[in-house]
């Protein structure tokens, strides 16, 4: 009886580390990247005026405009997040501070985890936030526009976690941001594929629902792998 | 009965690409007892304390703390080594006393703010503690650093070059903190090109060079 309760505090112990490392790491990670306010503006505006070229560039039809707006909100939502994906792990890299956090007693998936959601947070969350403003110069319907940002909602912590693995294997490489790019874009494009898919369908009139499942699965797969992969890949990159 | 606090390595060997740094390092440091590791730049001193912290894999050989051998990232040392390295580990955006309360909390939910400003006070930074760490020189990152160290309070301390960019005062503030955390049955073990300030006796001396 009193192993079983012993098991159980255990449980409750291990459950409480990982709670409070996931918290330690998001607070800590929110609170600097708004003390450097600026790089985020850089990143969001980059993200805006992206999306208001395709528009200058293209003819000003209503048609062609609404057929390529997701595909251009989705893909540039892809390119925000891939900007600032060195942030996430290269400058705690640089500073040390990510061997002494590995270093920690606390669960480090779960530290790496805080630090991916902060990055959501701060980058694709405004993005999804924005985009029904942005698809408003694309001439799309308020139910379509609902639909862009619900897939936003549910592609973009794919995102951040896919991410957070490549630039976890990226740390201390040569020329780590191109080869960043070249190691997710490949990964993003399921992402990619099922998000505009689900605005596209509601353009077509049917449910998005297929698409959105999709999505939300895929988000449940990486919130359960990713962590561990990047915890792999900071030690690696720590030897 | 009282915890052992003892390091020992036995046969540790390094490799970096196809150089070998050392081969066959043995010791052994306990309760109250610092180990200063010397040697010609390259002599794998940085490598040595890396694989003593847990960062680094050894080529060969093995590590025991307290008396269980342990591999890179044993949960069982991960809780007990305090690492001070080349980086300082401190955000330029956060001030020094937002850096030292953000580690504590790290190891415990509710940090005291009197302990950090305590802390700070023992490195004489007290009257720096509100400014970003941005501004600070790199002695004063290197107090922060001390005071880290201090405020996380944990058995084994491995310290590279821990007197780099340090005044004289701040000589004298790491003897401080040294002498008391060895006082207190803690492990130290630091590289230095100077003999580190601290009560002769208690101090081994491990001396690495070309094989």
């Amino acid at each position: 009886m009193s192993a079983v309760l012993q098991r159980v505090d255990a449980n409750d112990d291990a459950r409480a580390s990982v709670l409070a490392a996931f918290g330690w790491a998001l607070r800590r990670d929110v609170r600097i990247a708004l003390r450097s306010r600026g790089e985020l503006g850089v990143q969001l505006l980059f993200y805006v005026i992206v999306v208001s070229l395709f528009p200058l560039a293209t003819s000003p039809s209503r048609d062609l405009l609404a057929s390529i707006g997701p595909g251009v909100l989705w893909t540039t939502a892809l390119l925000a997040s891939l900007l600032s994906l060195p942030r996430l792990f290269a400058s705690d890299f640089a500073d040390g501070t990510l061997e002494q956090i590995a270093l920690s007693p606390r669960p480090l998936a779960a530290l790496v985890t805080g630090k991916t959601a902060a990055h959501w947070l701060t980058t694709g969350l405004p993005v999804a936030l924005m985009a029904p403003l942005l698809g408003a110069q694309y001439a799309l319907e308020s139910e379509v526009l609902g639909s862009l940002t619900l897939s936003l909602l549910l592609g973009t912590p794919i995102l951040s976690l896919l991410g957070a693995v490549g630039a976890a294997l990226t740390l201390g490489a040569r020329g780590g941001g191109s080869l960043l790019a070249l190691l997710v874009l490949p990964l993003y494009a399921p992402v990619l594929i099922f998000g505009a898919g689900a605005v596209d369908a509601v353009r077509a009139g049917v449910a998005a629902t297929p698409h959105l499942s999709l999505l939300a699965a895929g988000l449940l797969l990486a919130i359960v792998a990713a962590p561990f992969a990047v915890s792999a890949a900071v030690r690696i990159a720590l030897d | 009965m009282e915890a052992p606090s003892e390091l020992a390595a036995r046969g540790l060997t390094a490799r970096r690409g196809h150089a070998t740094l050392f081969t066959d390092v043995a010791f052994t440091v306990g309760r109250g007892e610092a180990l200063v590791v010397t040697g010609p730049n390259g002599s794998g001193k940085t490598t040595l304390l890396r694989m003593l912290a847990g960062l680094t894999a050894p080529a060969a050989g093995e590590i025991w703390w307290n008396r269980r051998s342990v591999r890179p990232f044993d949960a069982a040392l991960r809780g007990d080594v305090a690492f001070n390295g080349h980086l300082p580990a401190l955000k330029d955006e956060l001030t020094a006393e937002e850096n030292l309360a953000c580690w504590m909390g790290l190891d415990d939910s509710r940090p005291d703010p009197q302990d950090v400003e305590r802390a700070l006070a023992d490195v004489a930074l007290e009257r720096r503690r509100r400014l970003p760490v941005r501004v600070l020189s790199q002695g004063q990152r290197r107090r922060i650093g001390l005071a880290r160290l201090h405020l996380i309070r944990r058995p084994l301390w491995i310290l590279d070059e821990p007197l780099t960019a340090l005044d004289a005062e701040g000589t004298d503030v790491l003897r401080r903190l040294l002498s008391r955390h060895l006082d207190g049955g803690g492990v130290c073990v630091a590289a230095s090109h100077q003999p580190l300030p601290t009560a002769g006796e208690r101090e081994r001396a491990l001396v690495l060079g070309p094989t």
